[in-house]
């Protein structure tokens, strides 16, 4: 039932968005479709037919798009550079390992600063400090110093994805952490129990809900932190070195279908670990 | 005569706040004996909670002396040697009745925990709810799980605060009636914290009037009910003439702030 009322507005959505692009892509791609539309006669039908079809588009329409995703993923053996399913398991490698190194100190840094007043007050300003650096700037340096002292490939991407993705996790973690009320820590006080059972009892399961929270956002900056750390390699592989080559050399349609595959990933990471979410709140009795 | 279980002397505790001092508690003589049901009865501000805290080492004392079992009450916190129930249940929500129910027994590392478990909720009468989550019950069931949970690793002492004062009359009722069998068959020594005359009078073998500003105990009024009685003694004119010796205790008490 509740799907089927939700269909109409989200496709009502979809179409606005797809007419709009339909649209949007014959003055936007008139630099370059203007001499062709000529040549071709002019009108209405060879404007649309010239600028919905051009092969190297300012802005490509959504079909050919489709198109190329299509051609690179059903059509190209996915261990070939060529196919788009080679380049996605690069970033997508990277990002899980990065993922799985962000959590972890993400989720360590949040236990350090919850016992400690100390660390609170000297390891928060950096961790804060740290974010407001812009990755596109030190993603090169990181590569090259690493590179240098011969790490290369996915340790460098994935510590870039890492870098992002720690910050929303330690931040969530942090409060979480510290959610349970007085009284349950009261409890757990009478009880002379240890802090370590304190954490695993009360303060772990307490902070599900921040924790699911977090690694939804997580996963998709490490993804996005993947990207950026394959433009400065010259990597061969990998959404973003797709993206990059697709610059070189003008193939704006390479870009856009690289750009679609990767939220595409982005959308479906962050709905598993919904579905994780899910699982483990029925597991903790969750009212339904 | 047997040791006192809980002794306090010229007991005194001040909060320092940014507004300066306040007085929580003010020479505070109290004996509680084995087997005792004691209720701190007063208006709200008095202290009788931060009384109990303190009994129970949440709240640290700044003045005089208190023992719990002749121990610091740090030391027999350290040594469990009371169950708390709070004002509210605070079960772990991601616990069902039982798991909540062995809590102290895990950490603790007490053994014997299934039956230890059977055994309490018998007890409040919950048998047959093991499985259920704390959302799939009535707040009077939550609390009858809190007391479980408190009684689970069997400590001879029992500190409650206000447990029923969220209930209902009704409910109220029926859980005083449980808790004085319950008293009666475990022969634990119980403080109890609350607001409530009738169930003050009712429960107590002891009752403890306090006064705010500064908190501090200005009537301290046995009683001599049998030990196995009914909600029908609360129309006996003794239970009367008690509960009208405490109320007049606390209206002088109150006499100060107007």
């Amino acid at each position: 039932m509740k799907t089927k009322r939700h269909f109409i507005p989200v496709l009502t959505i979809c179409a606005a968005i797809l007419v709009l692009w339909y649209v949007a892509c014959i003055p936007m791609n008139a630099v370059v479709a203007e001499t062709k539309i000529t040549a071709a006669g002019g009108g209405f039908a060879n404007t649309l037919a010239v600028s919905w079809g051009l092969d190297r588009p300012v802005i490509p329409a959504p079909h050919q798009i489709v198109t190329e995703i299509w051609n690179s993923v059903f059509l190209i053996a996915p261990w070939k550079v060529k196919s788009l399913v080679f380049h996605i398991w690069v970033t997508l490698t990277s990002t899980m390992l990065g993922f799985v190194m962000g959590t972890l100190l993400g989720v360590g840094l949040a236990v350090a600063i919850i016992h400690s007043k100390l660390l609170n007050k000297s390891l928060m300003p950096w961790i804060i400090a740290s974010q407001t650096i812009p990755i596109l700037a030190i993603a090169p340096m990181i590569i090259g110093v690493l590179g240098s002292v011969g790490f290369t490939g996915l340790v460098p991407k994935s510590l870039i994805s890492m870098y992002l993705c720690f910050f929303p996790i330690a931040i969530g973690m942090v409060k979480g952490l510290t959610s349970p009320d007085p009284m349950q820590l009261d409890l757990m006080r009478t009880y002379n129990a240890s802090a370590s059972q304190v954490l695993w009892k009360l303060r772990f399961p307490a902070a599900m809900p921040f924790l699911f929270t977090s690694l939804k956002v997580a996963i998709a900056i490490a993804l996005t932190g993947a990207i950026v750390g394959e433009l400065p390699t010259g990597a061969q592989g990998g959404l973003g070195a797709r993206m990059l080559a697709g610059s070189y050399y003008g193939q704006t349609i390479q870009i856009w279908a690289a750009l679609v595959a990767a939220s595409f990933v982005a959308a479906s990471l962050v709905y598993a670990i919904g579905g994780m979410e899910r699982v483990v709140n029925v597991r903790m009795g969750a009212r339904p | 005569m047997a040791q006192a279980v809980i002794e306090a002397k010229d007991l005194g505790l001040t909060f320092q706040t940014a507004d300066g001092p306040v007085f929580a508690l003010s020479k505070v003589d109290l004996s509680v004996e084995e087997g005792d049901f004691v209720s701190f009865i007063g208006p709200s501000g008095c202290g009788k909670t931060t009384l109990l805290r303190a009994i129970a080492d949440l709240e640290k004392f700044t003045e005089g002396t208190l023992t719990v079992n002749g121990m610091m009450p740090e030391q027999a916190r350290l040594a469990r040697s009371y169950g708390y129930v709070f004002q509210a249940p605070a079960l772990y929500p991601w616990r069902t009745v039982e798991a909540n129910v062995g809590l102290p027994l895990e950490i603790m590392g007490i053994g014997d925990a299934a039956s230890r478990i059977q055994r309490n909720l018998d007890l409040v009468n919950l048998s047959g709810f093991e499985k259920k989550f704390p959302w799939q019950l009535s707040g009077g069931m939550q609390q009858r799980v809190s007391i479980a949970r408190a009684l689970a690793f069997d400590p001879k002492l029992l500190l409650m605060d206000e447990p029923f004062g969220a209930l209902d009359e009704i409910v109220r009722d029926k859980l005083n009636q449980q808790l004085l069998e319950l008293w009666d068959r475990t022969k634990k020594t119980v403080v109890f914290v609350t607001h409530s005359i009738p169930e003050a009078v009712f429960l107590s073998t002891k009752i403890v009037v306090m006064s705010p500003r500064p908190g501090r105990i200005i009537d301290v009024i046995k009683t001599n009910f049998p030990r196995q009685r009914t909600l029908d003694i609360r129309e006996t004119p003794e239970f009367l003439k008690i509960a009208q010796r405490v109320r007049e205790g606390l209206k002088a008490g109150h006499a100060y702030e107007d």
